[in-house]
């Protein structure tokens, strides 16, 4: 069916702002929610009649749920909600700040769960709606990279999982997205090749009806088949 | 015991209150949070919840109307099916009053075996009286006993500022309040003239019609002397076809039978043919819910008539003559996903063949036939928001589909065009795309009327709907 209405959770840069862009491009009233101002504003522009812009930060707990009904208000409803924020602070090989990690799991872990929660149970009740969270290959396994930042997504594949279960006789779809690399504010320091952001929502936005995980190529599918199937000796030795 | 009056519980909003709300046709999918009060006062504090919430409220009876006139997205909906209570029936007379939330199945089963049936009903059984006034409903007698808002001796109307009015056929307001779809004030309590009968039979008669201008002969025959009259349209006839199908007329039984009068005994069978469970009947629909296999339908429906029965009388039960509908349960997931819309317009008799005519031709054009065509006679009324005319309307049941929709919108309004251009009309509980210049212009001066009372009932614009927001009706 037509995503009529929907919400974008960080939606101010890389994957959300293409997200926003994109369902707006094909009609659908989005509320973009993220806390830079000045860039909603002008991701707004492009737009106007179908982008509504939110400045929100998502660690703010307790105006989540105000929030929420007043988009879906200000929207007139709500088929698609799409959980992406989501920061990857950079972390030294021998650091361990509190901070950076506390940060991590308030932004990816809490926040997914502040709002994906009140996104399921509107579905639940209302028997219809699609629930997108943003995972990541990074959540397959314990690298020795960034331990919170991978299993913050690690935490979020589990939680989608099982609001999938819990959904599934309610007619509502939650899809996990594990992009690899892609081309935004948050991987510009890393030297690798990277997808662009609006490689990755087109394939993001063709998963709507589906209900399950996904990556974002076959190949990363492939790879971490196999990634995930390394003993954890071997792993540990290689600089993956 | 406490009465409900009572036992008034605290009302809050919150996700909890969240339900999908669909029109009948299900072309519409909403959500709304949903109330369902049991007494007035209930009303009065969830208009005052509205008011502080700064949302809007949508009144719905039993749903069954078919596009946005029963759906507010995101709004506060007060569904009123558990103001269900007959307050009082009396037998002699045939007046009986009751909360809204009565159904005309309710009433005809409470009614029927003193000898009364509802003067006015619908082609479904479920309609709310609130809900059927709200729209102020016709039955297949239309031509010859009105609307229901005709056979009203008295409501209470409950206004978004508390106000409880009574109101009757003396009242302007009574006019007002009856016909727009539930924009200036809730209809809580609704008195009743039923119509007195002999038996629970009628006596049906039909005849194939090959063409528009027999149709029209048809119904011109008969309407001096039927009590009901409706005929049947095959939307694929082409050419000198277009207009074939198959006219019925029915009059009241006069000898006395009580049998018939015993509701179990006018309930339909739960087998077609004896052996077929009625309740699987949509699942073979959905086979042919497809162009062509609804073409093959029709056509066989078309020649059937033109041999068996054809010009000959038989006796038929009310319930099975007025509510062929809802022999089939469940008959309008056939259109699922996409759901379906009705489109019913009225076209004064001058110009009716040329217009249905006209309409027909364009959905061969567009390759998006009616499944179903159904032609019926009207008279005028003096409610604000009437939908009949001295003429005839023509209800067509479209599927829609996320390929064809934009397309079958483009070609409504060139029906539309077709039929504003014959001086025609429009109804509100058949409604899906009308635009608001449309409604503008059939309405006309009723539409200012109407803004002006909005100002004095309702002036926080409380009262919505999708259908309202659609037309733009209180700007
Ligand atoms: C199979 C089928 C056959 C039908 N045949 C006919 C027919 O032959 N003739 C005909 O005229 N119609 C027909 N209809 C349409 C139907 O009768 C109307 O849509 C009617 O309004 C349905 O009543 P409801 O209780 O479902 O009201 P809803 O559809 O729920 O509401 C109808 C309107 O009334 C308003 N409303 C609801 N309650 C109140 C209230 N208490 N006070 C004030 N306003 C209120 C609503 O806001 C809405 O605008 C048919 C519908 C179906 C599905
Ligand atoms: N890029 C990749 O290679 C990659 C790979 C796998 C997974 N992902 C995941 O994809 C998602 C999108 O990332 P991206 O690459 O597009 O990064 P990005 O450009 O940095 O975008 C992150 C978005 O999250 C928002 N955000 C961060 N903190 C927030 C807070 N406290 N409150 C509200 N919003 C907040 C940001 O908005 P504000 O800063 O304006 O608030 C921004 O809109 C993330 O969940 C990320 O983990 C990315």
């Amino acid at each position: 069916m037509k995503t009529r209405f929907a919400i974008v959770i960080g939606a101010s840069s890389g994957i959300g702002r293409e997200l926003v862009r994109q369902l707006a491009s094909e009609g659908t009233k989005v509320a973009a929610v993220a806390r830079r101002t000045e860039l909603l504003d002008a991701l707004k522009v492009e737009n106007p009649d179908r982008i509504l812009t939110y400045s929100h930060d998502v660690t703010d707990f307790e105006s989540a749920e105000k929030l929420f009904m007043q988009m879906t208000h200000d929207l007139g409803g709500l088929d698609l909600f799409i959980y992406n924020s989501g920061i990857m602070p950079v972390v030294e090989p021998n650091e361990y700040s509190f901070e950076k990690d506390q940060a991590t799991v308030d932004v990816n872990v809490t926040g997914a769960v502040r709002w994906c929660n009140l996104a399921a149970e509107r579905f639940l009740n209302t028997k219809s709606g699609t629930i997108i969270g943003l995972g990541s290959v990074a959540g397959d396994r314990g690298r020795s990279g960034s331990p919170v930042y991978n299993s913050s997504k690690a935490f979020l594949h589990t939680y989608m999982e099982a609001l999938r279960n819990r959904l599934a006789t309610s007619g509502v779809n939650v899809v996990t997205i594990k992009p690899g690399p892609v081309d935004t504010e948050m991987t510009q320091h890393l030297s690798m090749s990277k997808m662009s952001a609006t490689k990755a929502a087109e394939i993001i936005l063709s998963k709507r009806g589906k209900n399950g995980e996904f990556y974002l190529s076959p190949l990363h599918r492939a790879i971490f088949y196999v990634i995930k199937r390394v003993p954890s000796p071997i792993f540990r030795k290689l600089k993956i | 015991m406490r009465l409900a009056q009572e036992m008034v519980k605290e009302v809050k909003l919150g996700v909890d209150r969240l339900e999908p709300v669909d029109g009948f046709g299900q072309s519409n999918r909403t959500a709304g949070f949903v109330f369902r009060p049991t007494c007035v006062q209930e009303i009065r504090d969830i208009f005052a919840l509205a008011q502080e919430e700064g949302r809007a409220v949508t009144l719905r009876g039993a749903g069954r109307s078919y596009g946005d006139a029963n759906t507010g997205a995101e709004a506060i909906v007060i569904d009123i099916q558990r103001m269900n209570r007959i307050l009082s029936w009396d037998c002699e007379s045939g007046v009986i009053d009751c909360e809204a939330g009565v159904t005309i199945e309710d009433l005809w089963r409470y009614c029927l075996e003193d000898g009364y049936w509802p003067p006015v009903v619908t082609g479904t059984m479920y309609p709310t009286l609130g809900g059927a006034l709200g729209v102020n409903v016709h039955g297949k007698n239309n031509y010859c006993k009105g609307t229901l808002g005709e056979h009203v001796l008295e409501m209470d109307v409950l206004f978004a500022d508390g106000t409880l009015t009574t109101v009757g056929p003396g009242d302007e307001l009574f006019y007002q309040v009856i016909s727009t779809a539930g924009q200036l004030g809730v209809i809580v309590r609704v008195k009743l003239q039923m119509h007195h009968v002999h038996s629970g039979n009628l006596s049906v008669y039909a005849e194939s019609a090959r063409s528009w201008n027999e149709q029209i002969a048809l119904f011109e025959r008969f309407e001096h002397d039927a009590d009901y009259m409706v005929s049947w349209v095959d939307c694929f006839g082409r050419g000198v076809e277009s207009g074939r199908g198959l006219f019925h007329a029915a009059w009241y039984l006069e000898r006395d039978d009580h049998q018939s009068l015993i509701a179990s005994n006018q309930d339909l069978p739960s087998l077609i043919l004896g052996f077929f469970p009625k309740s699987l009947v949509w699942k073979v629909l959905k086979l042919f819910c497809h162009r062509v296999g609804m073409r093959l339908i029709n056509w066989a429906k078309y020649r059937s008539g033109c041999l068996l029965g054809n010009r000959k009388h038989h006796v038929q039960s009310l319930v099975a003559f007025s509510f062929l509908l809802d022999y089939v349960p469940d008959w309008r997931k056939a259109y699922a996903p996409g759901g379906f819309i009705q489109y019913q317009s009225f076209v004064p008799k001058e110009h009716a063949a040329q217009v249905f005519d006209a309409q027909v031709r364009l959905q061969q054009e567009y390759g998006l036939e009616s499944y179903l065509g159904v032609l019926k006679r009207h008279r005028p009324d003096k409610f604000l928001f009437s939908h009949a005319v001295d003429g005839y309307s023509l209800a067509l049941d479209f599927k829609v589909t996320e390929k064809n929709r934009d397309k079958l919108w483009e070609m409504a309004h060139r029906m539309n065009d077709l039929v504003l251009g014959a001086g025609g009309k429009f109804y509100f509980a058949k409604d899906s795309t009308l635009r608001p210049e449309d409604a503008e212009k059939y309405l006309g001066e009723s539409l200012s009327t109407f803004r002006l009372l909005k100002q004095k009932y309702d002036p926080d614009g409380l009262l919505s709907s999708d259908l309202a927001k659609r037309l733009k009706l209180h700007r």
